[in-house]
């Protein structure tokens, strides 16, 4: 990836940024403390709509013929809680970001209403309802992707967002039409009720487009190529935004379409719980291949977000496959790792973003080859990021642990007597998330070790400097959430519980964990204690440490010596590990599926072939489900356009030729 | 199981082993049959080098006397030094002396390290091991034999 340059260092070049009369000043504290206020409202009401009755509102007015209905039940309250306490945290942190780097109007209006159409989603409890509060949603995350708009990555980025998000849209939208006319409804209760009726034909058709559109949206293969691009190009708080709460969307429309309304009634085939965990399966492996040859910080953390979407999916896809097999309380084990991880996810994906986000505004750098020695330069940064990292890479103390070794014990665990299918496809998704859980630990190494310790790497990082109060204030509430994921998830049990007990089609209503001090799984022999866990391994290091100081106590004064550096006079960044170089080994091992853009060119001397004047390396990480599966597509498209353009000459006589033949052939069709 | 067969057919290679030599200075470390030494090439033609190679090697078996190479000065005892010292590389040699933790002892190899050899009138050249670092044993030749570079080690390693 090239150096990129931030709107704060971008945007006096290009003439193009607020003169400083016309700025609004106040704007900065009102749009963030809107969007926390929001957030802060969606947590109150999500934890209330879990522990209380469900709600409904009607609201004939607002929409003709159909109106606005808004029902909240635990499964959107849990959505709407995680987007909430996300918003918090972001509108915290963008009070202090915004002013930084001069966020105009735009983006400062559309922040507290992507959050307002964030929270709407799981809230809707109609078709339509669903379907605005979607485009809301989508729509302004449009805009906030194009804020920095001046730069042409950021244009580009926002083109292909913006097709590719509608193009999901339009797959949801056919489905749920489907669904509502086959359904007798346009509320999702009555569709509920209906459900029965729905022939499998329906049903299969709606599972299809369901999972494209919403997959789309949730960034699993093949349609995870818009998260990488968009994701990096926007401003880090909508980043985070989009990364910890936007993409669970696609999550929740999966469980609320798929399992829970598609699934009332009978049991789900088999194939639908398969697909689901293929294609999970899938976008872990391929995202955290993704993420550990990537180079660019914020990219990294998108190409981790459709690991984590995929490591979701595999345990939802589990979840319906173990329920519709007869083995409802591993299936319940399963859709609990599902939605602590989808929670865990938020909380480490937002402070990762927002990690970035201040490293972004500090140095105008997301290159990790650039990047290194901010430990010294930002250190409550660097432990943030550090704290999202381990949160990320699913190590015991890190916020991902519980929910991937529930993942994985719900797989280990599955009973596969007499079922084929079960027997092959639970050991596979084993190895998978066991591959993924791996690469993810190389992923985040690289990324915190290379983009935070050592020397750095260029003038712009030594010149780093701590972010704003706001800014760390942010990233503290995320940070406290991802450390109460690795220490006490028991606190998320009783909500957790609440939720399960909504979704009996898979395996919700059987006894789920029971989490107490001591993690048990019923009916499984397995249990873990991450509160007991941390405790012990904090006593190991004091001990380690007491004992190391204990051992020298009678030694001499250490003799201080200059850093080997093999002989030369002074160690320097250039010699240094960088993220590529870190990187190359993996790069190396999965060649096959990476196909990396290598180019090398050597120029001789004019005199010998023998000698070499200057040897020329150049290589480019290309995603390469984008090239094989986009590429073609995008080139069809634009043919077919090229083709139907010859027919819009712009001459008038010729369209009216064209009307009175369109008219001419209706007339005979319909005779 | 070729290389089983390998081994019978090959049989023992290695040059028996000459009587001990006089110990010329004790053990860095205090203990016999452990030196633990860094190889740093001066300003060589590669002909102490190429003997170095044969003193390591399976035929003459250094390693039996208790003599290793290792790959960093903060792993080593001492340092085993070749060639002249070239003005670019004089530097260099002390940071590789200095990254020696003490107590270390210094093994010139060849003629060059010692005395010059043919080099030392070189205008590249700013003098001998000697002249840079404190030298603690020298082996002469140009270049010395592997056995002559061995007898050295054993004078140091005690064994």
């Amino acid at each position: 990836m090239t150096t990129t340059i931030s709107a704060s260092h971008a945007a006096p070049a290009l003439g193009e940024g607020p003169p400083a009369a016309n700025r609004w000043t106040g704007g900065p504290t009102l749009s963030g403390g809107l969007t926390a206020v929001l957030g802060a409202i969606g947590l109150a009401l999500g934890l209330s709509v879990i522990f209380g009755q469900p709600r409904h509102l009607q609201i004939d007015w607002l929409v003709p013929l159909v109106g606005v209905r808004l029902d909240l039940d635990p499964l959107g309250g849990i959505f709407i809680a995680a987007t909430g306490a996300v918003a918090i945290a972001v509108g915290i942190y963008a009070i202090g970001y915004s002013k930084r780097e001069h966020w105009g109007r735009f983006p400062l209006i559309t922040l507290p209403l992507f959050v307002a159409g964030l929270l709407l989603v799981p809230a809707a409890g109609s078709v339509t309802t669903f379907l605005l509060a979607w485009e809301l949603m989508a729509a302004a995350s449009l805009v906030l992707v194009l804020s920095e708009h001046q730069r042409e990555e950021v244009r580009c980025a926002g083109l292909f967002y913006a097709v590719m998000t509608q193009l999901g849209f339009v797959a949801i939208l056919v489905a749920l039409v489907v669904l509502s006319t086959a359904g007798a409804g346009d509320s999702f209760a009555t569709i509920a009720a209906n459900s029965d009726h729905l022939s499998s034909g329906t049903r299969n058709a709606v599972f299809l487009l369901t999972v494209l559109g919403f997959g789309s949206k949730a960034g699993l293969l093949p349609l995870h190529a818009w998260l990488p691009k968009a994701h990096p190009e926007a401003p880090s708080p909508v980043s985070a935004l989009m990364s910890a709460a936007m993409v669970n969307m696609g999550i929740y429309g999966i469980i609320r379409i798929d399992l829970q309304i598609l699934g009332q009634g009978h049991a789900s085939p088999q194939w639908w719980g398969l697909t689901l965990m293929i294609v999970g399966a899938a976008s872990a492996v391929f995202g955290v291949l993704q993420a550990s040859v990537a180079t660019d910080l914020k990219q990294l953390l998108a190409y981790s977000t459709t690991e984590n979407m995929g490591l979701i999916t595999l345990a939802l896809g589990a979840a319906a496959l173990l329920s519709s097999a007869g083995a409802p309380t591993v299936a319940a084990i399963a859709l609990t790792a599902a939605l602590l991880h989808l929670l865990s996810h938020a909380s480490f994906k937002t402070l990762g973003f927002l990690a970035a986000g201040s490293v972004l505004a500090a140095t105008g750098l997301r290159d990790l080859d650039k990047l290194g020695g901010l430990a010294r330069r930002m250190p409550v940064t660097t432990v943030m990021f550090g704290i999202a990292a381990l949160g990320a890479s699913g190590l015991p103390l890190g916020a991902g642990f519980v929910s991937e070794w529930l993942l994985l014990q719900s797989l280990i665990h599955s009973p596969h007597d007499s079922n084929t299918l079960l027997a092959l496809a639970m050991p596979l998704s084993v190895g998978a998330v066991a591959l993924t859980t791996g690469l993810g630990i190389a992923a985040m190494v690289k990324a915190f070790g290379v983009g935070f310790l050592a020397r750095p790497r260029s003038a712009a990082a030594e010149a780093a400097h701590e972010a704003p109060a706001s800014m760390l204030a942010g990233m503290s509430l995320a940070a406290v959430a991802c450390v109460v994921f690795a220490v006490a998830p028991i606190i998320f049990a009783p909500s957790l519980q609440r939720v399960l007990a909504v979704l009996p089609t898979v395996g919700g209503d059987a006894a789920g964990p029971q989490f107490s001090t001591i993690l048990r799984l019923p009916g499984v022999a397995g249990s873990i204690s991450p509160g007991l866990l941390a405790v012990a391994l904090i006593i190991t290091v004091l001990v380690a440490l007491g004992l190391a100081r204990w051992g020298v106590r009678h030694r001499p004064a250490p003799a201080v010596a200059p850093l080997w550096a093999c002989g030369a006079d002074a160690l320097n960044s250039r010699m240094q590990y960088t993220a590529t170089s870190f990187a190359e080994p993996l790069q190396r091992v999965f060649d096959d599926i990476l196909r990396p853009d290598t180019n090398v060119e050597v120029t001789h001397f004019a005199e010998s072939q023998y000698l070499v004047e200057k040897v020329t390396y150049q290589a480019r990480m290309v995603d390469p489900v984008e090239q094989r599966f986009y590429t073609p597509v995008v080139l069809a498209v634009t043919t077919w356009a090229q083709l139907v353009r010859r027919a819009h000459t712009g001459s008038v006589h010729l369209y009216l030729a064209y009307g009175a033949t369109g008219l001419l052939i209706v007339l005979l069709v319909a005779r | 199981m070729s290389w089983i067969g390998k081994i019978a057919r090959v049989g023992r290679m290695v040059e028996p082993a000459q009587d001990a030599p006089e110990s010329a200075i004790a053990p860095p470390t205090g203990v016999t049959g452990s030196l633990q030494l860094r190889h740093v090439d001066s300003g060589s033609c590669n002909g102490c080098e190429l003997e170095i190679t044969g003193a390591f090697s399976p035929v003459y078996d250094a390693e039996r006397f208790g003599a290793r190479l290792v790959a960093s000065p903060r792993h080593a005892d001492g340092l085993l030094a070749t060639g002249v010292v070239t003005h670019n590389m004089r530097q260099p040699l002390l940071n590789t002396f200095n990254a020696v933790p003490e107590p270390r002892v210094v093994i010139a190899v060849g003629d060059c390290a010692c005395n010059g050899g043919v080099f030392s009138k070189g205008y590249g050249v700013a003098g001998t091991v000697g002249d840079v670092v404190p030298v603690d044993v020298e082996v002469p030749g140009c270049p010395p034999t592997p056995q002559q570079i061995i007898t050295a080690l054993r004078s140091v390693t005690g064994r």
